[in-house]
């Protein structure tokens, strides 16, 4: 079960407004963190706790196949990320990193900026933790959950390549 | 037997079995290419414990987005990665200078038809112009790719999108591509393969080709093909590194999604701030005062391209008011344009050359807007931010939209007089 702090944005959020080109020469999670969301929403990453929630609309994640993208919003505590729909790149390196990204159109509908959202991956439901609520979504393919229940393609590939786990 | 689309023909191969639209395959792949964000292939790539390259004749490495170095940290990414490529033996490695990935990759042979190709970029669709199923991948799943030549893919629906008629003088490729994104919007083939049919692709070059391929990812699309014909092949038979069968593509396969366009009456476009889709015709904006032009990337960065922008300034000099900066996509563009006089002839018109790569388009270096700045560029994002100051505005248009109002000093529609 993940729960957490809802931060609430619009359509087409762009790899660009999540970290912006000129922070990329720097592969260090900190620094990606530091600046994530920065064009969009200057308060996220100041006010972000471990843990919240970023809830948007339509084709979060839009754009480059930076990696670094996922990497800024996971390291800056984000748990998991809720939309309308989500580009397909940042959806893979999302779950690649390990964070969780589920795609469930109705969430706008019972979460507001600041909400508590309470998630839970397996079955598939969404609730407010506030004002009450709840909304269903298709659970990840179970190779999917398994890849974030490692904690990432990193870990969940070195199992596979390692020999002696054969 | 119900002929497949192009997505379920690439993808049964590659992953040896019969695959569906909505399938989930496990695919081998015939070329993984990374750039610069080979530092974290290679990173995620240790961590894994990976040992070997699985296939090195299959994996391309270059530089191009910061190029040359701009910082120190970029120059030790470099290091690290021309490090790893010397001591694994790659084959292709391309150190800075060949250029743009999208367009050294084909250039240099690597790109057929009917090939499964991914990449550590977006625009990794463009190899979709000679007929490759080409997608854009995260650094990690490439570090896996490097590990085992495998990954899973979902068999996309197909948007089939024909296009006929000829186009007007001075509307080009990025006019017709400009118009699709803002009638589909920037998430309007999310997910799917579209495939660019019709007479007016048979009339294109292959350059005009590769920018509609490579502006599919800003509709979202996973893969956006032209089939092969005649022109492709010669283009090939002049570059490809293994010898080549022609094949042609079956038409008949029922697409998920059908749009028709007709190009006859086509106006040239310009995508305003700050979203791809949001596209008007040009001279709805003129006389909108510029800062900068840029004429280049892996859009339209082109010998045609620069060809184009050339014609319209030859013997003329840009407005005193604006920067016009010009990247030619590779090494063999550079030369080729200078061959031809064309970079002395821009040099001349007050055009600033940098050295074959990514130049601006990504707001690393080389170009940078200041806030309340204004830029016209030829390149293929105009997100907020993307070429420096997110208060600075991008516009998006054609090679020759670009170079007559680099001329004028405002937004200009090429047909002018
Ligand atoms: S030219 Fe621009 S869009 Fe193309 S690969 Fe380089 S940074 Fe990306």
């Amino acid at each position: 079960m993940i729960s957490g702090k809802v931060w609430k944005y619009g359509d087409h959020v762009n790899t660009d407004l999540i970290i912006p080109g000129r922070y990329l020469d720097n592969y260090d999670p900190k620094h990606l963190a530091a600046h994530a969301m920065e064009d969009l929403d200057p308060l996220f990453a100041k006010g972000v706790q471990m843990g919240d929630i970023i809830l948007a609309g339509r084709n979060f994640g839009c754009g480059s196949s930076r990696e670094q993208a996922p990497i800024a919003l996971r390291s800056a505590g984000v748990s998991a990320v809720i939309a309308g729909s989500v580009a397909r790149i940042f959806f893979r390196n999302a779950i690649n990193v390990g964070l969780p990204v589920i795609i469930c159109p109705e969430a706008g509908r019972i979460l507001n900026n600041g909400d508590i959202a309470e998630l839970d991956l397996g079955t598939g439901t969404l609730r407010n933790q506030c004002r009450g609520g709840e909304v269903h979504f298709a659970p990840l393919p179970s190779f999917l959950m398994d890849v974030l229940g490692s904690g990432g393609l990193v870990p969940y590939m070195r199992r596979r390549l390692d020999p002696s786990s054969r | 037997m119900v002929a497949k689309t192009f997505a379920q023909t690439v993808l049964s191969r590659a992953s040896g079995e019969a695959a569906e639209t909505g399938d989930i395959v496990n695919a081998r792949v015939d070329l993984a290419m990374s750039h610069e964000n080979s530092a974290l292939v290679l990173r995620s790539f240790r961590e894994m414990g990976g040992q070997r390259i699985w296939d090195p004749r299959k994996v391309v490495v270059l530089f191009d987005h910061r190029i040359p170095a701009n910082t120190i940290k970029t120059a030790e990414g470099h290091k690290e990665v021309r490090g790893f490529a010397r001591s694994s033996s790659l084959p292709f490695f391309y150190d800075l200078g060949e250029g743009i990935c999208h367009q050294v990759l084909p250039e240099k042979g690597h790109v057929l038809p009917n090939m499964l190709i991914v990449g550590t970029d977006s625009h990794t669709t463009t190899y979709g112009a000679l007929g490759a199923f080409a997608t854009g991948i995260g650094a990690t799943e490439m570090a896996a790719v490097w590990a085992t030549g495998e990954i899973w893919l979902k068999v996309p629906e197909t948007m089939r999108i024909h296009l006929r008629g000829k186009l007007p003088p001075h509307v080009s490729s990025k006019d017709v591509i400009l118009h699709i994104i803002g009638a589909l919007g920037a998430d309007g083939a999310d997910y799917k393969c579209v495939e660019f049919v019709g007479d007016t692709i048979s009339r294109m070059s292959i350059a005009s080709r590769m920018v509609l391929s490579n502006m599919s990812i800003e509709m979202g699309a996973k893969a956006g093909v032209c089939p092969p014909d005649r022109k492709t092949y010669d283009w090939l038979s002049q570059r490809t590194l293994q010898g080549c069968e022609p094949t042609f593509w079956d038409h008949s396969s029922e697409a998920d999604e059908e749009v028709e366009m007709d190009v006859e009456d086509l106006q040239p476009q310009v995508a305003c701030p700050h979203q791809v889709d949001n596209v008007v015709e040009v001279r709805k904006v003129e006389g909108l005062k510029i800062d900068q032009a840029v004429l280049g990337s892996c859009t339209n960065g082109r010998l045609e391209d620069l060809a184009a922008a050339e014609a319209v300034l030859r013997g003329k000099k840009v407005s005193r008011d604006v920067r016009l900066i010009v990247v030619p996509a590779s090494r063999e563009i550079y030369i080729d344009a200078s061959h031809k006089g064309i970079l002395a002839s821009l040099a001349r018109s007050g055009a600033i050359i940098l050295n074959p790569g990514c130049g601006p388009c990504l707001g690393g270096h080389q170009g940078l807007l200041a806030s309340g700045e204004r830029c016209i560029s030829t390149t293929n994002r105009n997100f907020r931010g993307r070429m420096g100051s997110p208060d600075a505005e991008v516009y998006l248009a054609s090679p020759e939209t670009v170079a007559m109002s680099a001329l004028r000093g405002e937004i200009t529609d090429p047909r002018r007089p």
